[in-house]
């Protein structure tokens, strides 16, 4: 009986938790629909209203919402795209083969990747204004692929994921090297290729320092820049950055809703093998 | 050499955009802290002045003071709630993927997104809290005026995107651990308290030390939070919030390097910033390995 009790028991604190986590999407969905007047209000209004198109309405009248998804979508697509082609074949490499300097080599990634990022922000602000970069979208790529935790975690994946028998056995059957890696091993890495892809849209749909140091024209941000203006110019209308937040939050929370099993199965594989 | 052409290839992508975008960068950064330079005209080399005057400059300490202060109130209680609620959840048979993927859920949004909604519910005026608060006759709190309440206020959502985070991270050390060991535990006379203490927290030991590193690396980083709650524009003269209770160092290093041009000085700031996280970082391997032997 006391078991019993017991178990209802975790459940209510873990519900509660759930609510404390899931309470922000709830609330700004509330303030998203009504307008400033109902939030000031006291005691203010704790149901969803039917003012969520007029909010929008002012949210694509004050930035260009749209125009800086797209920004951030064809940004986030190309990196990923690239992350997990650059990452998945040098981590093939180093997990499946010898060849001279492939420790110093890793051992270089592993010390950088303990590095804060900040510290080669300024440095890399230069080299894009040197080049002639800042202001443009493709400035916002190289920071992301110059990342190595991609290497270092499809490494500890394709050690074990991918065995050396089958790669052997191709061998003789006369694949190259790169054959051995696009026909042998990437169905293999099918796994972790979907989980870091989905770690690499995340980290770029999210990032907010570089593209607010690089991205000086006001015309060319991404969501996030343009959320944070809008939340600038305009903190006393909270209905409408709220429903800013609204629409920025949920193709994220879609993503993840989509890929969520896969994802956190992922994201616990790097700490326990590592 | 020449025999693995195919391998050196294969990683040079990678290496090239590391080089340029990565490797260059840091000593470049270390190089900057030595000079003057505002990233138009010349660079003039000044030794050791820039270090000279942040030893002095008490922004800087404030802003270290204030991350510090940040990084306590967060991480304690978030990787303390972490672990119960990882404990928690690995004990019930129903829901559990459901559980898991509500907690993971407040990390997948954007800091910009949930810094706006702390912003908007903990607002001194017309903020939801302030609303309960005065619903019960408490007189509203100046949550993002006093320079402790700023802080708590980043903490707390520092640790609502956090937690889930870290209880994943635990409850698949959890899993990892034999049930065997626990039955035998449990004929030898343990109770499950006991049992969590003198089993699952020592065997858990080297993932709760990966969540403290990463914790204190992310920890320590906090900028994003700051910079969206007190906005940065040319006529708002005080960055991070009324007396600079917000300021973070990586505010500071922004504002120094990016707002006032002054490469150097912020090349110095970040530099001498990160050989603080290096010692804060021993420090704590130090108690966690010390907390083994004991």
């Amino acid at each position: 009986m006391t078991r019993r009790w017991g178990g209802i028991g975790t459940h209510a604190i873990l519900v509660v938790a759930v609510l404390i986590s899931i309470f922000p999407f709830a609330w700004t969905i509330v303030m998203a629909t009504n307008t400033t007047t109902d939030i000031y209000h006291s005691p203010p209004k704790l149901t969803p209203g039917s003012h969520l198109l007029d909010n929008v309405g002012n949210v694509l009248a004050n930035i260009d919402f749209f125009g800086s998804m797209l920004n951030t979508l064809v940004v986030a697509c190309v990196t990923t795209a690239l992350v997990v082609f650059i990452d998945s074949l040098a981590a093939f490499t180093f997990a499946k083969f010898e060849f001279p300097g492939r420790r110093v080599l890793f051992g270089l990634l592993l010390v950088f990747m303990m590095l804060p990022l900040q510290l080669g922000t300024l440095p890399q602000f230069v080299i894009m204004s040197q080049i002639g970069w800042v202001g443009s979208l493709q400035a916002l790529v190289p920071p992301a692929l110059a990342n190595a935790f991609g290497i270092f975690w499809m490494r500890q994946y394709i050690s074990g994921g991918v065995p050396d028998e089958l790669l052997d056995a191709a061998r003789i059957d006369g694949c190259g090297f790169f054959r051995q890696y696009w026909n042998v091993a990437m169905p293999l890495m099918r796994p972790a290729l979907s989980f870091l892809a989905i770690y690499a849209f995340v980290n770029a749909w999210n990032d907010y320092i570089w593209p607010l140091i690089v991205l000086t024209d006001p015309d060319r941000l991404t969501l996030q820049v343009a959320l944070a203006q809008l939340n600038v110019g305009h903190n006393t209308d909270y209905s409408m950055v709220m429903a800013g937040v609204l629409m920025a939050t949920v193709p994220m929370v879609a993503v993840f809703a989509l890929f969520a099993r896969g994802f956190i199965a992922g994201a616990t594989e790097g700490a326990i093998r590592g | 050499m020449l025999s693995h052409w195919r391998q050196y290839l294969a990683i040079s992508p990678f290496y090239l955009v590391f080089a340029v975008f990565s490797l260059f960068p840091v000593f470049f950064s270390l190089f900057l802290a030595f000079q003057h330079w505002d990233g138009l005209s010349d660079m003039k080399f000044v030794g050791l002045q820039q270090f000279q005057f942040l030893v002095r400059d008490p922004v800087f300490w404030q802003s270290v003071g204030n991350t510090l202060v940040i990084w306590v109130l967060s991480t304690v209680p978030t990787l303390f709630g972490a672990l119960v609620l990882a404990t928690l959840v690995h004990s019930v048979r129903r829901f559990k993927g459901f559980y898991r993927i509500a907690l993971f859920l407040p990390n997948v949004t954007s800091i910009v997104a949930v810094t706006i909604f702390f912003g908007a519910v903990f607002s001194n005026n017309f903020g939801l809290v302030n609303a309960i608060l005065g619903a019960v006759g408490i007189p509203p709190v100046a949550w993002l005026t006093n320079p402790w309440l700023i802080k708590l206020v980043i903490a707390l959502l520092m640790t609502w995107m956090w937690t889930g985070y870290n209880m994943i991270i635990y409850l698949a050390g959890l899993q990892a651990i034999p049930p065997e060991v626990h039955e035998a535990a449990r004929i030898d006379g343990a109770g499950p308290v006991g049992s969590f203490f003198r089993i699952t927290l020592p065997m858990l030991r080297p993932i709760v030390l990966f969540t403290v590193v990463i914790s204190t690396i992310n920890g320590l980083q906090s900028f994003s939070e700051p910079q969206v709650l007190f906005g940065t524009n040319a006529a708002n003269a005080s960055l991070g919030g009324p007396g600079q209770a917000g300021l973070t160092t990586l505010l500071y290093f922004y504002q120094e390097a990016f707002m006032n041009n002054d490469y150097g000085y912020g090349a110095a700031i970040v530099w001498a910033f990160f050989l603080l996280i290096i010692v804060l970082v021993v420090v704590n391997w130090r108690l966690v390995q010390r907390g083994r032997k004991a």
